[in-house]
């Protein structure tokens, strides 16, 4: 019995003359979806398998589905003659455009064998000459195989192999998926050896000397293996010293390696091949030539037996020399191999003569961990979610380990400059702490088109999958373009909030019973009410100084903060936002705010609140003025005359019935509807006049990390916003005036409802109800959040003047809420979403995906009135 | 909402022939839209006041409109349809007085033709400013009487509103009284026609058959007619600016181009011939291109696509259009015809919905792009985000952004001072503004960049527009 070996992903493509027994192998050894025939495409074309003429149009649907396969990285046979070679190239070329391996299998079985299958077969009517001619063409390709591109050749001779073979599918050598670590993985050594013996023993590794004292092998007590990222070797003191570690340590199974460009040409250069001796490789051949022939040669064979990238932690981590783009991810072609070992160029080069790279990792997307060096970078930083560890050793930098899955870095700084660099390299002052606290993300300047645009699916942790239609995250873009401050800055907006079922009678629209009612039918024992401010909702970032400003969201000078409204507009110009900004700041550092709030004795460095911004006419008062100041005008001119007008009417003994009852009423509501906007409506200049009143915090963190507060109740929320108003000394902050209510407590359900009735009266807007658990899952999922409940004065400027008239509000109680509640609640886990995305440190696209959602789903058409 | 119509004369009372309602009685009529009461407070024989009082009902309004209620804005909600005197209440006179306003009376037919002395009062009229009324009224021999109604009283700062309290005095026949009002009112309204179907509006407009063809505000009376009949856009952009209460129709225009255009040239005293200054633009910008000798052009910010049709013409290429507003390229595809148009000349041509402060791999690999009045429409603070998505990403070997002069405003009467020549304008550069942000762009990203007038150039002020055209340095052509 044969066993073939094929790689896992791979496209198998099947060599033999009609009759030859193709199909049948197939089916023996591959699934039944794996294999595209071409008969059976000429069938799909043709509604005829044998059918000659459709050959070029069968072999484009092939092509077809085997690239779509082979873009979901699966294994792919193809069942065709393939004698030409022309065919054979066709499908070479397929795999070499998916970076995967092409595969030849040749089923060289005898003429007659084929002929008398064919003849047995009643549908095959070409003649034998054509079987003749295959058996030829084959033969003859026989021997260029290899050449042709194929990197594993079978030919199976005769009936018998044939029937004994078996496939055996091997992974690719890429694919360490079952490598799980913990890992240290290692930066550009470049012959540091010493660096590399202290950055090992400050990781905690024990190093394994031989009789001359040269570490030869190192053992971490906890098992780690260390991952080393290539160019081990060149410009520095002692590269066959740092090979002798690394080689001991890989042969030993305590560590993985990738080659670098330096190792590639290393190779080159001891198999003798012409290469150019600069960049360092001449003290590296030097220091070589020291040692022992047998040493040289075991290097050679290190070397050239290196995977260019490897694939760990069940595809969580990556790692490659020059960094690797996702989709060249456990692929296999030259073009794979090149990017790891010399990463994406632009073809241009600086003015050094160096090759200019191609920023690739701005545009990574992917959701592994890429962990790459290569290209000399005075600290590392997290780009989407890759890092490069070559910090320039060699050059007088640091030697950078990364631990994993902790994402620590550790660093030794150089113990002197070994080489000169061609480009001057600015070494950062100080080195990156073992806590990662000097590590630091940077977020590209700008995001992808791609990566909001169409029809797209959020993953949350709330809700699961949500999805944005083309269409909403086409209104978006629009006025995320034209009106958002930058993505950097906008971590969070608010979810629409719904309003109340509809009381059922009376004449009220809203009542708070409905509302305590639906907290209570999802099994929410205790609820707070918290007062509606008259202003517009405010999300407010503050960062303790301008460097954290910067360098976490992205800043512009002078900035320490953004306040923006809920669609992510920025609410005051840059002045008059600093200055808020500001008064937060002092209010969280007088309340002690950041101690609270920050991690593992670490204050927190940024804090992103939930606020309300007064009065409303400060955001919106060209609406108030437009709008409802206009409306009262004209009904304030109208209505009078028209009262005048029917009294004299009635007074000149005309029946004008309850017409004119009815408009005075109507009048009286004009001057009713005037006095609810006009609550909403005071002169500010600068600060002065304008409150913000805090009562949620959505986030905070440090320079990574962070955390998130939905799960914290809204007593805690209210007593840290309490405490900022306290700590204000310019009396900006306005508080948040609450009542807890025990839904199981008839009384207490009671005087929730008189609280509500004596806010409103006094003119107040409404209040929102929120189980005072916050974030609560019930019996049937998520509940709402929140739930308003409108004062019947306030309902005026929404619904119209006049809908208290008994006739009008029948007509309103038949309001529908479903589409708004689905949409608060969608709206609510998308925003959770992106804080969650926000604290873990996810690439700025990734939190700009789930912001962007929202706003996508606030452009929904629900009726604007809930 | 109310019009009360008097008239003081011998046997006054008889106008309740001509408009065939009985003086004793409260007549209601039901409308689409509420009911309409005619009732006379006074009918005596010296002086008589019919009253045409029109409730309507703002619940009903937008009830029963099928799902698409759901989309409406809340303005369709709270408005002030149901007090100001609109196309909606000259509908109903036309309606309840449609045998006086044709100029019949079976009954009494001789007091068709009778002069009237007459006062109209209408305390609730929308106007688009104050002596708007006069200028339509006047010329058809009324004595116009507008007093402006205060915003609120309680607000003195925001002064007075959109409405007049107006009094029109004169001697008409009562058609021609009606005719006036039928015709004029919706046209004061600057609000578009809510709830009248178009059928009505076009008879609206053929009314004033008689006396129109004469007004001296004729073509005013006309373009403003025509300019309200759209529906509100219920667009998205719409739906967002009111989540964040701001004012839906601010929101939704995006002019890029048609601002400036009409701008100037009604403003600024320009020689006669010269062509308006967003065709100057355009050629500017074609010049620019064939200099550069550009085949395939990417119009970032495309608008309506009259950039594109001119390169279209030109032969060009390739060209893809991007804007970030859908609606703007569904007209800019009407405009282009793009439906209709050769497959050989529509193959040459692309519209896609994009953004410039976003990365877009469709706008790379063109010889040449365009930032036509663009800039200005960007925060500040974004702006180094489009520089790096243009410059940067899409790369192009030729880039041609033009953007107002601010120093040239002054040139501009209508425009008052430290304004801006639309109000979506972020900001107007002067030449030296203009010129360090170029080239502080320029050299970040490897370009040369040269700076060049468009337009007549003031010795004082300088051009209206002014443009810098990026060309890649040496060898960056083939970045990406």
């Amino acid at each position: 019995m044969t066993a073939l070996t094929v790689p896992a992903l791979s496209l198998v493509v099947l060599v033999g003359a009609s009759g030859s027994g193709k199909s049948t192998f197939a089916a023996r050894h591959f699934g039944p979806f794996e294999t595209l025939s071409s008969d059976f495409c000429r069938g799909l074309v043709a509604n005829d398998p044998n059918d000659q003429s459709a050959t070029d149009a069968a072999f484009d649907v092939l092509q077809h589905i085997a690239a779509r396969r082979l873009d979901a990285g699966l294994l792919t046979v193809v069942d065709a003659t393939n004698v030409q070679q022309h065919a054979r190239k066709a499908l070479v070329d397929l795999a070499r455009a998916h970076d995967v391996l092409p595969v030849a299998v040749v089923l060289d079985v005898p003429e007659d064998v084929c002929l008398e299958r064919n003849r047995a077969r009643g549908d095959r009517a070409f003649g034998d000459h054509v079987v003749r001619r295959q058996r030829d063409a084959l033969r003859r390709s026989l021997r260029g195989l290899t050449r042709e591109g194929f990197r594993t050749v079978h030919v199976l001779r005769g009936v018998e192999e044939v029937e004994a073979a078996t496939i055996v599918r091997e992974p690719l050598r890429s694919d360490r998926r079952d490598e799980h670590g913990p890992f240290d993985v290692v930066g550009d050594v470049h012959g540091c050896r010493a660096e590399l013996e202290t950055l090992l023993e400050r990781l905690g590794w024990e190093l394994v000397r031989d009789d001359a004292g040269r570490p030869v092998d190192a053992v971490h007590p906890e098992g780690r293996r260390a991952v080393f990222l290539g160019d081990l070797v060149d410009r520095g003191p002692d590269s066959p010293g740092v090979l002798r570690l690394v080689m001991g340590m890989v042969e030993a199974g305590h560590a993985l390696a990738v080659p670098g460009n330096h190792e590639n040409k290393l190779v080159r250069a001891l198999d003798g091949r012409a290469v150019q001796v600069s960049h360092g490789l001449a003290e590296t051949l030097e220091q070589l030539a020291a040692e022992p022939e047998e040493f040289r040669a075991q290097v050679r064979t290190f070397a050239d037996g290196l995977v260019a990238h490897l694939v760990l932690d069940d595809g969580r981590l990556v790692v490659a020399h020059a960094g690797l783009k996702e989709s060249f991810h456990n692929r296999a072609s030259g073009r794979v191999r090149s990017f790891a070992l010399y990463g994406d160029t632009t073809g241009e080069t600086d003015e050094y003569g160096l090759p200019v790279r191609y920023p690739w990792a701005e545009e990574y997307r992917g959701r592994a961990t890429v962990l790459y060096g290569h290209t000399p970078t005075p600290r590392p930083e997290w780009v989407n979610n890759t890092m490069c560890l070559d910090t320039g050793c060699v050059f007088g930098g640091h030697l950078t380990a990364l631990r994993y899955p902790e994402r620590e870095v550790v660093q030794v700084p150089a113990e002197r400059v070994w080489y000169e660099p061609t480009r001057p390299f600015p070494t950062a002052d100080a080195p990156a702490e073992a806590d990662g606290t000097g590590v630091t993300r940077r977020d590209p300047d700008v995001l992808d088109v791609t990566d909001v645009l169409g029809k797209r699916v959020v993953d949350t942790s709330l809700m699961g999958r949500v999805t944005v239609a083309e269409e909403n995250a086409a209104g978006a873009l629009e006025v995320m373009s034209r009106f958002a401050v930058d993505p950097r800055a906008l971590l969070y907006l608010p979810p629409t909030m719904s309003p109340c079922a509809t009381a059922a009678d009376g004449d009220l629209l809203e009542h708070p019973a409905q509302a305590f009612e639906a907290y209570r039918a999802a099994g929410v024992r205790e609820v707070v009410c918290e007062e509606k401010h008259m202003g517009s909702r405010a999300v407010v970032l503050v960062c303790r100084d301008a460097a954290t400003a910067a360098g976490r969201f992205g800043l512009p000078d002078g900035a320490t903060g953004v306040v923006h409204t809920r669609t992510g507009r920025p609410f005051l110009d840059p002045a008059r936002t600093e200055e808020l900004v500001g008064v937060v700041r002092d209010a969280v550092t007088g309340a002690g705010l950041w101690g609270e709030l920050g991690r593992d004795g670490e204050d927190a460095t940024w804090v992103l609140l939930d606020a309300e911004l007064l009065p409303w006419s400060a955001k919106a008062e060209d609406l108030l003025r437009e709008q409802y100041a206009a409306v009262g005008a004209a009904a304030r001119a109208a209505l009078p005359a028209a009262v005048d007008v029917l009294a004299r009417a009635g007074g000149a003994g005309r029946d004008v019935g309850d017409l004119l009852a009815r408009t005075r009423s109507r009048a009286d509501d004009a001057e009713a509807f005037t006095a609810a906007y006009r609550r909403y409506v005071w002169p500010t200049d600068g600060l002065t006049g304008v409150r913000l009143a805090p009562f949620q915090v959505l986030a905070a963190g440090g320079r990574t990390g962070g955390a998130t507060y939905e799960e914290r109740p809204h007593t805690w929320h209210l007593a840290a916003a309490d405490a900022l108003v306290a700590a204000d000394a310019r009396g900006v902050l306005l508080g948040t005036r609450r009542l807890v209510v025990d839904l199981d407590d008839a009384d207490a359900v009671a005087a929730g409802v008189a609280w509500w009735t004596d806010l409103t009266d006094a003119g107040g807007e409404g209040m929102v109800v929120k189980p005072l658990a916050n974030l609560v899952r019930g019996r049937r999922g998520l509940v709402q959040p929140g739930i308003k409940v409108r004062g019947r004065e306030y309902l005026r400027i929404v619904y119209g003047p006049h809908y208290t008239e008994p006739g009008n509000l029948e007509r309103l109680r038949s309001r529908n809420l479903g589409r708004k509640r689905a949409l608060a609640l969608r709206e609510y886990a998308l925003g959770v979403e992106a804080l969650h995305r926000l604290v873990a440190d996810e690439p700025l696209w990734r939190v700009h995906e789930a912001v962007f959602a929202v706003l996508a789903l606030e452009s929904e058409p629900v009726d604007p009135r809930l | 909402m109310l019009l009360t119509l008097t008239t003081e004369t011998d046997a006054a009372s008889d106008l309740g022939y001509l408009l065939h309602k009985h003086p004793g009685r409260v007549q209601q009529f039901e409308q689409p839209y509420g009911v309409a009461h005619v009732l006379y407070p006074e009918a005596t024989d010296a002086r008589c006041t019919v009253a045409l009082l029109l409730e309507v009902d703002p619940v009903g309004l937008v009830r029963g409109r099928g799902p698409r209620d759901t989309g409406f804005s809340l303005a369709q909600y709270v408005n002030d349809r149901p007090y100001a005197a609109s196309s909606m209440l000259a509908v109903t006179l036309g309606r309840v007085f449609r045998s006086a306003l044709a100029g019949r009376c079976a009954a009494w037919p001789e007091l068709v033709d009778r002069v009237w002395p007459l006062e109209v009062h209408l305390p609730a009229v929308p106007c688009p400013g104050p002596d708007a009324a006069a200028r339509l009224f006047a010329p058809l021999g009324w004595q116009v009487e507008a007093t402006p109604v205060p915003l609120d009283p309680q607000v003195p700062a925001w002064g007075d509103s959109r409405y007049v309290d107006l009094r029109l005095r004169g001697t008409h026949r009562v058609a021609d009284a009606l005719s006036h009002l039928y015709v004029l009112l919706p046209t004061l309204d600057g609000a578009k026609h809510y709830w009248v179907g178009s059928d009505e509006v076009d008879k609206l407009v053929r009314a004033g058959g008689s006396w129109l063809g004469t007004h001296p505000a004729r073509d005013e009376i006309v373009r403003r007619y025509l300019a309200h009949r759209r529906v509100l856009a219920e667009s998205a952009v719409a739906r967002l600016a009111e989540v964040d209460d701001a004012v839906a129709d601010a929101a939704e225009d995006v002019t890029t181009d048609d601002d400036v255009a009409v701008l100037p040239d009604a403003a600024a005293p320009a020689p006669a011939g010269t062509p308006p200054l967003a065709e100057l633009r355009r050629r500017a910008v074609l010049d620019q291109l064939r200099a550069a000798g550009a085949r395939s052009v990417v119009d970032l910010g495309c608008g309506q696509g009259e950039l594109l049709g001119l390169l279209l013409d030109e032969g060009f290429d390739r060209l893809l259009g991007v804007d970030v507003s859908p609606r703007v390229l569904a007209t800019a595809a009407r405009r282009l015809r793009l439906d209709t148009l050769p497959d050989r000349v529509r193959e040459r041509v692309r519209l896609v919905q994009g953004s410039v402060t976003y990365t877009d791999a469709r706008v790379a690999g063109f010889d040449a792009a365009v930032l036509m009045e663009v800039i200005e429409h960007v925060d500040p603070p974004r702006l180094p985000a489009v520089e790096r998505a243009v410059l940067g990403a899409a790369a192009p070997a030729t880039l041609v952004v033009t953007t107002p002069n601010a120093e040239h405003n002054v040139r501009y009467p209508t425009l008052a001072a430290g304004t801006m020549r639309h109000h979506d304008h972020r900001f107007e550069w002067t030449r030296a503004q203009f010129a360090a942000w170029a080239h502080a762009a320029a050299d970040r990203f490897g370009y040369g960049v040269e700076l060049l007038p468009v337009g007549p150039v003031d010795p004082e002020v300088g051009p209206p527009t002014q443009m810098a055209v990026f060309h890649a340095a040496a060898g960056q052509e083939t970045s990406r």
